[in-house]
């Protein structure tokens, strides 16, 4: 009748390849061609400017309510790098830069956040579920699709998104759970920016690290620097491939930052010192990413200026043929459309109620 | 054709609609080796292996989550939730998620999954395995409510349910499971959703139930006509969401006085939506107010009083009695 250690063979590690001075690790550099290292830095930069443009757009009221990305490219583009078309792609409400990345149109984002269901349409060859708001209630939805897609003996991956609040819902430890037990090929993408809303993270666990709860569901959990690109793109790399492979599923911790609101209705001030945020910045993943591209040879000042350039017109034609659309899309009908496969016919009433309600509004001159 | 129990004749239609679709997936706790522990799933593991048979983790959520990635993915994943008091645990993956997929990617994705679960009391059992909430579900846009009331209508609702390309919850009662036995024929049938049946036709009175009360409405309707000489014409809802009114507006139209019955609580129940489409469409068919004979508004009592909170045959001539002396 012992009492004794129980050894646990797993190990957390914590990977860094570029530090915030722009600092490499050489032995741990990974292997990435470099028209790919330039492609991630165009995203990187376009996920930054058109989130600066969003929120100019929503404090000119010309888009709602919307969660800016801003210090979590990094976190984003590493990971979302390594899935190819036919992978799944699982987001919670804050992965704009891997959405684009996905394919996903700056406009379809811009009429989205204006109220428009348009924005939403997702390309049948784009195997990506729309943005989750309810925190973490997404993460098992990766299991089913990493399942099925295992049942048919395809080797697709699921790649699930969720911040560090997420890891202390139910349905992160079910989610985690279940694809461990169902050796599901997930990977679990926790971008730990610090804050949710205004709880901190010492406030969300009592955990060192959120990576090593993969352990006790007998997963590999790995904590990454998550505004280096390189270290966030090594681990993912071997993850996916792992889940490709049949190894089973991956939690992967990002430790970054969210530089602004957590939404355009949130006043981080209330809740956090503007010298935290002065630190973050600091370790911003852009600029340290730019370091190294340059110290590699393959940008120049006048190469970024290009690209910045290409960037902020992209933007500009996006918001331009957005706001066009979104002249087109007054019709308040589109509401009942896709809620059945067949529409039921009290509900076919009530469509035509709206209709004739719409219609003489119209008649009186009182509408819009 | 086989005299077969509810239990029996919901194995039948989960093992041949796993024969005739590779994408039928089963899920849930204890449907494996154990077989459900009302046996509905009985012997489908020795058929067809645990890749189609999944006894997963014990977590409604995540049962109910995973199905929702399976039928987003093309597969048709039928879980069982062990008692509907604990599906509250996965309410908000229905809610936010099973109901809303297809509208919220506008038709790209959609989730053809059934939610099977055991409801409703008169089985003498624990604390949160009696109630009747199928009103939460009939309330969610997007969500069907399926609620069969013997072996052979579910069967065919139970296949119907499978192949319906939008998420179905299929409440079965537990009274029902082996109170008795119908013919159910070995070949496939299927019952459309969203269609109430006309199971005994009268011209006096129309008797509105579904799920285990269409026994004691029967049984009342029956005596209605020995001891009244009361003709009771009888509607089985069959689905709760989406309720079809037609065949209930021209029954009311037809009896003037109708009666619902169901053992959900009374307010905002079922009954309240069959009685306001009537107040609608039928007003001034009816010759008397239409009555609710229902659970009350309170929690189902352990099961030594259960049978006092159910309404029973006596309660439901009552109504029905009130109803023709107007």
């Amino acid at each position: 009748m012992p009492r004794k250690k129980i050894t646990i063979s797993d190990k957390v590690e914590y990977l860094s390849i570029l530090d915030e001075k722009g600092q490499l690790d050489k032995k741990l550099e990974p292997d990435i061609p470099e028209d790919i290292l330039l492609r991630l830095h165009r995203a990187m930069l376009l996920g930054r400017r058109f989130d600066e443009r969003l929120l100019n757009l929503q404090r000119q009221g010309r888009i709602g309510t919307f969660p800016p990305i801003k210090g979590q490219e990094a976190a984003q583009l590493g990971t979302i790098a390594h899935l190819r078309p036919g992978d799944w792609m699982v987001p919670a409400f804050r992965e704009t830069a891997a959405e684009l990345w996905r394919g996903r149109s700056l406009e379809s984002i811009i009429i989205y956040n204006n109220g428009y269901s348009e924005g939403i349409d997702i390309p049948e060859d784009r195997n990506d579920l729309p943005i989750s708001v309810p925190v973490g209630s997404q993460i098992i939805h990766a299991v089913g699709l990493g399942w099925a897609a295992k049942y048919r003996k395809k080797d697709d991956v699921a790649m699930t998104f969720f911040g560090d609040g997420a890891t202390s819902q139910g349905d992160f430890h079910e989610g985690l759970n279940f694809a461990a037990v169902f050796q599901v090929p997930v990977i679990f993408v926790c971008q730990n920016n610090h804050w949710a809303i205004s709880v901190p993270l010492s406030k969300q666990t009592r955990a060192k690290t959120l990576a090593q709860k993969a352990l006790a569901y007998g997963m590999p959990g790995i904590q990454v620097d998550g505004n280096d690109i390189l270290a966030v793109y090594a681990a993912a790399q071997e993850a996916v491939e792992r889940a490709r492979n049949g190894g089973g599923p991956t939690l992967i911790e990002c430790v970054t930052y969210r530089l602004m609101m957590h939404t355009t209705a949130d006043d981080p001030k209330r809740y956090r010192s503007d010298e935290e945020v002065e630190q973050w910045s600091k370790r911003d993943p852009l600029i340290r990413f730019e370091k190294y591209l340059m110290d590699k040879g393959l940008l120049s000042e006048e190469k970024r200026s290009q690209v910045e350039s290409e960037v902020i017109d992209e933007i500009q034609a996006a918001v331009d043929r957005a706001e066009k659309q979104m002249e087109t899309l007054g019709d308040p009908m589109e509401m009942f459309d896709h809620a059945y496969a067949d529409i039921p016919p009290y509900l076919k009433e009530q469509k035509a109620d709206l209709a004739r309600e719409l219609s003489m509004i119209d008649k009186e001159g009182t509408h819009g | 054709m086989a005299k077969m129990t509810m239990v029996q004749a919901l194995n039948l239609a989960l093992k041949q609609e796993m024969e005739k679709d590779d994408s039928v997936i089963v899920l849930g706790e204890d449907v494996g080796l154990d077989g459900g522990v009302f046996r509905v799933t009985d012997g489908l593991i020795d058929q067809f292996g645990d890749q189609r048979v999944l006894d997963t983790p014990l977590a409604e959520s995540a049962i109910a989550g995973m199905s929702i990635g399976m039928a987003a993915y093309g597969l048709k994943p039928v879980c069982e939730i062990q008692f509907s008091g604990f599906s509250y645990q996965n309410f908000h993956q229905i809610e936010n998620h099973a109901a809303r997929l297809r509208w919220r990617s506008r038709g790209r994705f959609h989730v053809p999954m059934v939610l099977r679960t055991p409801y409703g009391g008169g089985v003498r059992a624990l604390e949160h395995h009696s109630e009747s909430r199928e009103t939460y579900w009939a309330h969610t846009p997007g969500l069907k409510m399926v609620i069969p009331s013997g072996p052979r209508n579910a069967r065919a609702l139970l296949v119907s349910a499978i192949r319906d390309p939008d998420p179905v919850i299929f409440y079965e009662g537990k009274a029902l499971y082996r109170a008795f036995r119908e013919e159910v024929p070995d070949a496939e049938e299927t019952l459309p959703i969203g269609q109430p049946q006309l199971v005994k036709e009268g011209k006096d009175i129309t008797l509105i139930s579904y799920g285990a009360m269409m026994r004691p409405t029967l049984e009342a309707a029956a005596e209605l006509k020995t001891k009244d000489g009361i003709a009771a014409e009888v509607i089985d809802l069959l689905t709760i969401s989406p309720l079809n009114e037609e065949i209930l507006i021209q029954s009311a139209e037809k009896t003037g006085r109708v009666v619902v019955v169901h053992e959900a609580p009374r307010s905002f129940g079922p009954g309240a939506e069959v009685v306001s489409r009537l107040m609608e469409k039928a007003f001034y068919y009816l010759e008397a107010p239409i009555e609710r004979v229902t659970g009350f508004d309170i929690i189902i009592p352990l099961f030594s009083r259960e049978k006092a909170y159910l309404p029973g045959t006596e309660r439901i001539l009552r109504a029905a009695r009130k109803v023709l002396a107007h």
